[in-house]
């Protein structure tokens, strides 16, 4: 062999040293630069500065309502609230009937599906509003909503004082079809109004299924007044956001609809005037490469929600959420014959006759689907197959569709009642001090015929009970980021994303034969060498002993 | 001279050393985070796993630059050509005359033909399979995120990156125990190559005409 110029030991020089020496010194800063902690930046904690304005006091705004002529009442009931509102907020109303907060109504373009909303959907709590208006009906921006008859173009029907009351006094009665509890002042409430708060919407958003906590799991009264770590945007003590804040209005139409969520934001940081003037994704704010000192966590956000790793748990409150209802054990009674109620050590409620049998729960680690935005619906006599568990509401979206991303849900399971004649779901009259209603009566027949007669497919005459289960996106009680869930819950063999299968996970997938392959020819290998090695070691030692 | 005679030559100069060494290191580092995110076991956890094995991956790429540049540079790359001269007789020693230490090695190392023909495949095969395919298929794996710039996204998923990668994994670990048992173990003394890396200086036959003025 020839060739080659050097290989030659270097002459030990002085340069050489300085050389590497410097190298050296090179070589321990980058690995110091590297082992300094993420965690020690500076910032503090919520490092923007507190936004107050958004649910500030009253005083920031350029009306006194205290001054004004029209609020000094008397006022008698709701609707002449509202007509001294109209004085000068004359378009008011007219906003107010084009939302769903008024309508309950939503027209799905993007699914195709009409006919949705809250006044038509079916839940598995109680169930169908139909047949129950004026205990469903107490959650309305409006007053009166008694039966299918409320005229839904009167502006004074229009409730101005429950999303804008400032005193806190204000509330409707749970049964009044959203009329206030008459002993309200509402002269001082009218006087009074402002910015929504977090208690404005929390009264009927934090009341959702009846009760404080009950429905979403991700909002209940903890966020009235929030710490930290339930959640970092609206601490009262840090940033203090309202619910507007990121459900940001224009012209009363509130962003961010659980009946048209978006899924996946690809615009970013919003800029007024340029894009789509809302706030309700959490991209609208931290943009689309959010962790400025870690690209492999940006790697992620086209395929992950910022909600799934940043809220590791619901009910993260003080409140239990409701996780399971089994209404085919409702109906039973004491000796009496009166209707019973058990409940736990906290109080809440495990079973009542009116209900049947709850399930509670809190600090909950959601359930993860692939999600698009798109909610596909069980509608009111629409056909479901009773042989398994009925999906009522199903969130769409697969590993193969660009524009669908992991998202964390609370999955609520139930038995409820079903229409055995037609396979729809059966939707009972429950609340009215009628004979019909279920919680009045207890028979399930007579409720179910008074609950379907106004439906396009009427009670058949037999019934049973089906197990379903509906989806609620988890995307409020955002955690501090030291709480976030890490790499390490989901990249492991039966972690959080145990149930998404079809995509190759690193550190969850492996390929079962290649790792029997590699391992036995490695395995092999080593036995192989340890063979040789041993033959040789005999064959030496025999050779020296003879 | 006479062409017999052995001597005490500086084989591997400090800079040989110095990659051999820092690439071992860096190679088990590698197989020791990649079979933890492969999840044959749980030490440093998968998100330490894969930092660290991303980390190292960088350092040896970097050697990796080096040492082709200084191959190229010194024409050291010849030491793999392959040849197949010799090569049974390699093979025999390895299978049967290495077990009587009075069985002398076949294969006359010189400085300029250091690697026996055995070795020269071993090694030509790490240097132009194992490492490019891992190399590639690691870095693919690392920017796959990016793919959607290249095009390439579609027809091939990360599952099948992975694939390969870890195949070349164990092609790797399985070259490894064989290298490691074969330079640390099967020397005359055992640790003959061993020590010869670690000094340098390992007993050459002297060929006057090629290797004249190299030794040290
Ligand atoms: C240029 C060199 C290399 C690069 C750029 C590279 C890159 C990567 C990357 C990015 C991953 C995925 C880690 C993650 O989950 O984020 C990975 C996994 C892995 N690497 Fe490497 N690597 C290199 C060399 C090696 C070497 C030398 C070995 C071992 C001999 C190795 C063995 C593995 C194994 C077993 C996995 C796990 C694969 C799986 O389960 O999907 N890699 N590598």
């Amino acid at each position: 062999m020839s060739g080659g110029l050097c290989g030659s030991s270097p002459p030990p020089g002085v340069r050489r040293a300085a050389i590497r020496a410097w190298a050296i010194v090179l070589f321990c800063c980058v690995c110091l630069a590297w082992l300094v902690p993420d965690g020690a930046d500076a910032t503090p904690r919520g490092g923007i500065a507190s936004t107050g304005g958004w649910g500030g006091p009253p005083s920031e705004s350029t009306a006194d309502h205290t001054k004004f002529e029209e609020l000094e009442g008397p006022f008698p009931d709701g609707p002449s609230v509202t007509e001294a509102c109209l004085h000068c907020h004359t378009n008011a109303a007219k906003q107010l009937h084009d939302t769903t907060h008024w309508t309950w109504h939503y027209d799905n373009e993007r699914s195709g599906q009409m006919d949705l909303g809250k006044r038509n959907v079916v839940n598995n709590f109680c169930i169908s509003i139909e047949s129950n208006w004026p205990r469903c009906t107490s959650c309305h921006i409006g007053y009166g909503w008694e039966d299918d008859s409320f005229d839904f173009t009167s502006e004074t029907a229009v409730d101005c004082l429950v999303c804008h009351d400032t005193t806190g006094t204000y509330h409707k009665v749970p049964t009044e079809a959203g009329r206030p509890d008459p002993a309200i002042d509402l002269v001082e409430v009218a006087r009074n109004v402002g910015p929504t708060s977090r208690e404005n919407c929390g009264a009927c958003h934090f009341n959702g299924g009846g009760e404080d906590g009950v429905k979403h799991g991700d909002l209940d009264t903890s966020l009235n007044e929030p710490d930290f770590a339930l959640d970092v945007h609206m601490d009262a003590e840090g940033l203090n956001f309202s619910c507007a804040t990121c459900h940001t209005t224009g012209g009363h139409e509130v962003t961010g609809s659980r009946y048209a969520p978006n899924a996946l934001d690809r615009v970013g940081i919003d800029y007024p005037g340029h894009t789509d003037d809302t706030r309700a994704t959490c991209e609208s704010c931290h943009g689309l490469e959010p962790h400025p000192d870690n690209s492999k966590l940006n790697d992620h956000t086209d395929r992950v929600a910022c909600q799934t790793c940043h809220i590791p748990e619901y009910a993260r409150g003080e409140r239990l959420t409701k996780v399971g209802w089994d209404w085919s054990t409702a109906g039973r009674l004491d000796e009496d014959g009166s209707p019973i109620t058990i409940r736990d050590e906290r109080g809440y409620i495990l079973y009542t006759s009116k209900k049947g049998d709850f399930a509670w729960a809190s600090n909950m680690t959601p359930e993860y689907r692939w999600f698009n935005g798109i909610v596909e619906y069980v509608r009111m006599g629409e056909t479901i197959d009773p042989s398994g568990t009925v999906t009522i509401n199903t969130p769409s979206g697969d590993v193969d569709d660009p524009d669908a991303r992991i998202w964390p849900f609370k999955v609520m399971r139930s038995r409820q009642p079903y229409d055995v004649g037609h396979s729809v779901l059966a939707l009972p009259h429950v609340f009215g001090k009628d004979d019909t209603s279920f919680w009045n009566n207890f028979d399930w027949p007579k409720a179910l015929e008074a609950g379907m007669a106004a439906q396009p497919i009427r009670f058949s005459g037999d019934y049973d009970f089906v197990e379903t289960e509906t989806y609620w996106p988890i995307t409020h009680m955002v955690a501090p980021k030291e709480d976030a869930v890490g790499c390490n819950e989901c990249h492991t063999k039966g972690g959080r994303l145990g149930a998404l299968t079809g995509f190759y996970m690193p550190g969850r997938d492996t390929y079962p034969w290649l790792t029997l392959i590699g391992w036995s020819l490695a395995g092999l290998t080593l036995l192989g060498t340890i063979v040789h090695g041993l033959v040789r070691l005999i064959a030496t030692l025999r050779r020296r002993a003879g | 001279m006479p062409r017999n005679k052995k001597e005490l030559v500086m084989v591997f100069s400090r800079f040989e050393r110095f990659w051999h060494w820092s690439q071992a290191i860096l190679i088990i580092a590698m197989m020791v985070t990649g079979f933890e995110v492969n999840g044959a076991y749980q030490w440093l956890g998968y998100e330490q796993a894969a930092q660290w094995h991303r980390f190292a991956a960088w350092f040896l790429i970097g050697l990796w630059v080096f040492v082709i540049v200084w191959h190229a540079i010194t024409g050291e790359w010849k030491q793999y050509i392959p040849t197949r001269r010799g090569i049974m007789a390699v093979a025999k020693y390895y299978t049967a005359g290495i077990l009587d230490p009075s069985v002398p090695h076949p294969y006359r190392k010189t400085r300029m033909a250091k690697h026996n023909p055995l070795q020269r495949l071993a090694y030509l095969a790490f240097n132009v399979l194992i490492s490019p395919v891992i190399w590639i298929s690691g870095l693919l794996y690392m920017f796959y995120n990016d793919w959607y710039r290249t095009g390439l996204d579609g027809p091939v998923g990360l599952g099948d990156v992975a694939l390969v990668h870890t195949a070349a994994a164990f092609a790797m670990l399985i070259f490894f125990v064989g290298h490691v048992y074969l330079a640390a173990f099967a020397g005359k003394p055992f640790y003959a190559y061993l020590k010869a890396m670690i000094t340098g200086y390992d007993l050459l036959y002297i060929n006057p005409e090629a290797d004249g003025d190299r030794k040290s």
